[in-house]
């Protein structure tokens, strides 16, 4: 036992997410006493910033390697990729309660939270974000108990949620498909502040086939970080294959952009100030880069250049495109102006490390690799 | 469409702000620590404290510098944003025209004040869990017309400012101003079709824009919203369908082929 935990002694890294896990814990802190005001620099002008951009928008679209891995490992019957599912199903778990987490804080009731439960509103994008949420952490949850289970040697609770797994696959990627859309639905409720280049009627189906295209992105950045961090083995190979879905979800997108804009009569303003040069930057390195590298066959036979494509779709086709919507292009009256304080942040990368945190701690105590054996050391 | 309204002619006013003070009375709304920003409007904008503000615009008007006013509050849409967006529905559009709050219903989530296009509903910031924030705007004095009594800054303006009354009728006697006085009013009355129509309508003699309000179409800001929301449960009929027919078919298809489905499970079990 003691020899174990001096084996385990913590590393630097490990010191180093626990001193930011308990700064975001100290800021909560304070927020919750003082209000959020006192750690923030929203406003009446600004009343969403940092949390909901990233925290919420940008959470809950990296956290779609999950659905996309499910469906096609047990929808598609591919099941060549089980081997990335467990990993894939965890990030999204995990992302989804950062979610949770971040919106206890965001919220400015986080105690009626439940009153999406009773007090219903389904003309609100939100009002379905808020439900599909909630559900489909569930069930994530479901999703990711065969590892408890196994670790704990439970076989009956095992068999009966192996015998289920289809029904979740099946729902969760319904509500996947309904609440990553419905992200986007969120902003068609506010015509006069999205900036003309980002609002459009399809902002739903942007949303949507954006986060098709990050889930396998977020696969690879998963995969690449886990493998070295265990120092196990990369499936170069699977994650090459399940990048070939990035070109289509891209090029998809990228049509109807292309459609959308023309149809909208918006070429003009494509070229016309500083936002116009945020949206190419998007387009350029978020969509188009990405659709070119991941069709080419040395791309996706390389660890290195995979996890450079998947980078790039992550932080340009999805990280800036959410924060151009819902947050650089808001107008701004007279005297009003939103960076994020140091303590949103805080609680931002407070939240990220414990998610850090919990991987790691899964990785190390349950089966979440196939045939890997950083679940076995330890803890016997 | 709503019953009451109000007709502001900015034309008339004076700026001298009893509407403001009688708002905050009425309200029983705090006072605001404020300082010199060189300029008249104090406090500097709309606040959870403050639900009903003059602003001051120095304005240059055919070679003239002239002094406009502006009377913010909640436009009191006839198809609200805010009630629209609401996860928890806690904002409603009364039969009588105010847009109000059931404050025990909300979250907190400030979906409202990032939807309204006036940019009204405030919130609470410096309070925290034991004070409990809530999103606050002005509510057309909904405790006193709905007992015979008119809105509180209506009753105390001077100047006759602020006239309440029926929607229909406001809509005439606007028209009927500017009609009189051509030369004294811009030709509009806003509020009149602005985000779908709005129980607080406005007359000026500059610019509604100069004066800082929204330029705005007539359709209500939650439009589309509504109705890609009003898709949602035959798409996910039709998605759920369609997934589960695929599970089905691959299911189908992989059923000859050997299962690598329980063999790498087998693998994974302890």
């Amino acid at each position: 036992m003691n020899a174990n935990l001096a084996r385990h002694r913590p590393s630097l890294g490990v010191v180093v997410l626990g001193i930011l896990i308990a700064l975001g814990i100290v800021v909560a802190l304070i927020r919750y006493v003082f209000g959020l005001g006192a750690i923030s620099n929203l406003s009446d002008a600004y009343p969403w910033g940092l949390w909901i951009s990233f925290d919420l928008l940008c959470g809950v679209a990296l956290a779609a390697g999950a659905f996309i891995t499910a469906s096609t490992v047990y929808i598609f019957g591919l099941e060549r990729f089980r081997p990335i599912l467990r990993p894939a199903i965890l990030t999204g778990f995990l992302g989804y309660l950062m979610v949770i987490v971040a919106l206890l804080v965001d919220l400015g009731r986080p105690e009626r939270i439940w009153h999406l439960l009773i007090f219903w509103n389904p003309e609100s994008p939100l009002f379905e974000v808020g439900w599909c949420v909630m559900l489909y952490t569930t069930v994530l949850a479901f999703e990711f108990s065969p590892m408890l289970f196994e670790r704990l040697g439970w076989r009956i609770p095992l068999a009966i949620i192996h015998r289920l797994t289809i029904v979740f696959v099946i729902v969760g990627t319904l509500l996947s498909t309904l609440h990553q859309s419905s992200l986007g639905s969120m902003f068609l409720a506010m015509p006069s502040k999205v900036q003309p280049l980002w609002f459009s009627p399809f902002l739903p189906l942007y949303f949507f086939l954006t986060a098709v295209a990050v889930g396998p992105a977020m696969v690879i950045l998963e995969s690449s970080i886990s493998s070295r961090i265990f120092r196990r083995g990369l499936e170069v190979e699977l994650l090459g294959e399940i990048g070939k879905a990035i070109p289509l979800a891209l090029g998809a997108y990228l049509l109807v952009k292309l459609y959308d804009l023309t149809s909208a009569g918006e070429w003009a303003i494509a070229f016309q100030g500083p936002m116009s040069v945020l949206f190419w930057l998007e387009m350029i390195l978020g969509v188009i880069v990405p659709i070119i590298l991941f069709s080419m066959p040395s791309v996706r036979r390389s660890g290195t250049r995979l996890l450079g494509a998947a980078l790039l779709v992550i932080l340009f086709g999805v990280a800036l495109n959410r924060f151009d919507v819902s947050l650089i292009g808001w107008p701004r009256s007279a005297g009003s102006w939103y960076l994020p304080h140091w303590m949103e942040l805080a609680i931002t990368i407070g939240i990220v490390s414990a998610g850090v945190i919990a991987y790691g701690l899964v990785a190390r105590f349950m089966p979440l690799f196939p045939s890997s054996h950083a679940a076995s050391p330890a803890s016997e | 469409m709503s019953k009451y309204a109000m007709l502001i002619d900015e034309t008339r006013c004076t700026g001298c702000r009893a509407c403001q003070v009688a708002c905050k009375q009425w309200n029983d709304l705090p006072a605001e620590v404020t300082h010199n920003r060189g300029t008249y409007t104090n406090p500097p904008a709309l606040s959870a404290k403050t639900w009903s503000l003059i602003e001051f615009q120095e304005i240059e008007n055919a070679g003239k510098v002239g002094f406009y006013f502006l009377k913010r509050a909640c436009m009191h849409c006839e198809h609200p944003a805010c009630a629209s967006v609401c996860p928890v529905g806690a904002f409603h559009k009364t039969a009588e025209g105010p847009v109000v709050y059931d404050d025990w219903k909300c979250i907190g989530c400030r979906y409202c004040m990032a939807a309204c296009p006036f940019g009204i509903p405030t919130f609470d910031w410096g309070k925290g869990l034991i004070e409990q924030p809530l999103v606050r705007k002005c509510n057309f004095c909904i405790d006193r017309i709905s007992n015979g009594l008119t809105p509180a800054c209506a009753k105390t303006c001077p100047s006759k400012v602020i006239t309440f009354g029926e929607r229909d009728q406001l809509l005439a006697l606007g028209k009927a101003r500017i009609q009189q006085n051509p030369e004294r009013y811009v030709n509009r009355v806003y509020g009149e079709t602005e985000a779908g129509g709005t129980s607080v309508l406005y007359l000026s003699s500059i610019p509604f824009e100069q004066l800082g309000l929204p330029r705005l179409g007539s359709a209500p800001a939650p439009l589309l919203s509504e109705q890609v929301m009003g898709y949602t449960l035959p798409f996910a009929a039709v998605w759920g369908t369609t997934l589960t027919g695929l599970a089905l078919l691959f299911r189908l298809r992989n059923r000859g082929k050997k299962h690598p489905a329980a063999e790498s499970e087998k693998e994974t079990t302890p």
